[in-house]
């Protein structure tokens, strides 16, 4: 079945409450942060704090993500020594520029399992995207390796060096986007978007949350538990394309068994690109736990 | 690992603990707990801190736990935070945590 990745919740690597109650709110993914949420004179004590907590902790099925100091920082090295022994699924690599940057995390989380006698290729790894030039290399980078499982777009960095802002609309972002999500597409990973950071604007979320849906983006990063269900509510398909889809599947097999070639379901033909998105929408339904008419029939 | 010095971590924030390790010379390893859940997991609390102490080499320290019912892990790696600072030590041993 296909991994649900709508929701990747960001829990400060410092905060001892969030990092102990981070697994109750049931997102898809748990990204916990040792970079931008974690000031500098606790950079040590944060590395201690999520290296305890996934030694020990049971996330019950969520995905556990870490998002590394980048390796220029001076943190990063050791935050991959620690974290690798820790054993989260995936490592988060944020400000990518180049394929580079993966590889050279690569080697040394390859080094980390190899020497702690962990399955090489264990850990995953995720790229965040930050910067205009790490946007122009989103294609390399989501190629860069075959423990990349996903690329992210970071945009308040990203608008910052494109000297502008973030705009409610998201125009300012759509050329990022849509090379991200593009470069994920041809290299088969997952695409992220970025964070929303109005909690009190529902009504923009929404709107935000609309928009990456229809860019073909698998979910975001989100900055609190409250984000959630509006995240999950839009990912979500409709009964109407439930039903839909089950109609387009049942009809296929119909014409297999008879053996017969174009087929129309409710006087649209049918071809591969509608069965392969019929079956997506079936998948993610069963992924998110809705109700499929044909198996309740069973 | 020796402690040089005062070192500090963690926070008085609920679920945290915040940790204060100076040095004990000749008088081996002393810990001062203050807690809110102190008559249920007293002894708990100060068996993680000896332990921890132990797998990381201390032998001589003041440890002081102001604890907001922080979990075993928070201990430890708030412990542990503490012990590297007041040890001046930057090259940490993962192993042995």
């Amino acid at each position: 079945m296909q991994k649900l990745r709508r929701t990747m919740l960001y829990v400060p690597g410092n905060n001892a409450g969030m990092v102990k109650d981070a697994q109750i709110y049931r997102s898809d993914s748990i990204m916990f942060d040792l970079e931008d949420s974690v000031s500098i004179n606790e950079k040590d004590s944060a590395r201690f704090m999520v290296f305890m907590a996934l030694r020990t902790q049971e996330y019950e099925g969520i995905e556990t993500v870490v998002r590394i100091n980048s390796l220029d920082s001076g943190y990063g090295k050791e935050d991959i020594k620690a974290i690798v022994m820790a054993g989260p699924e995936v490592i988060r690599l944020p400000k990518t520029e180049t394929a580079q940057d993966i590889a050279d995390v690569e080697e040394l989380v390859a080094a980390a399992e190899r020497k702690n006698n962990l399955p090489e290729g264990k850990i995953k790894l995720m790229a965040a995207v930050e910067s205009p030039l790490g946007v122009l290399n989103a294609y390399s980078i989501a190629l860069s390796s075959s423990r990349l499982i996903g690329i992210a777009l970071g945009a308040e960095d990203y608008v910052t060096s494109m000297k502008t802002k973030r705009y409610e609309d998201g125009t300012e972002l759509l050329f990022a986007r849509s090379m991200i999500v593009n470069a994920a597409r041809a290299a088969g990973i997952y695409a992220l978007d970025t964070v929303y950071s109005d909690l009190n604007n529902d009504d923009g979320f929404l709107r935000e949350l609309n928009l990456i849906k229809q860019l073909g983006f698998d979910g975001k990063s989100i900055i609190s538990p409250r984000q959630i269900d509006h995240v999950n509510r839009v990912f979500a398909p409709s009964k109407k394309e439930i039903r839909n889809a089950l109609e387009i599947i049942e009809a296929i097999k119909e014409a297999e068994k008879n053996a017969s070639g174009v087929i129309a379901v409710n006087g649209r033909m049918v071809d591969k690109p509608i069965v392969e998105r019929a079956e997506r929408i079936i998948e993610l339904a069963r992924a998110s736990g809705m109700a499929l008419n044909d198996d309740e029939e069973e | 690992m020796k402690i040089v010095k005062t070192g500090m971590a963690g926070t008085l924030e609920s679920s945290d603990v915040l940790v204060t390790v100076r040095e004990n010379p000749g008088k081996g390893i002393v810990i001062h707990l203050q807690s809110i859940v102190e008559k249920q997991f007293g002894s708990r609390i100060r068996k993680v801190a000896e332990e921890t102490a132990e797998r990381l080499g201390i032998e001589e320290a003041v440890i002081q736990l102001n604890d907001r019912g922080a979990l075993d892990c928070t201990i430890e790696a708030r412990l542990a935070a503490a012990l590297y600072r007041a040890a001046g030590i930057t090259e940490y041993n993962w192993e042995a945590l």
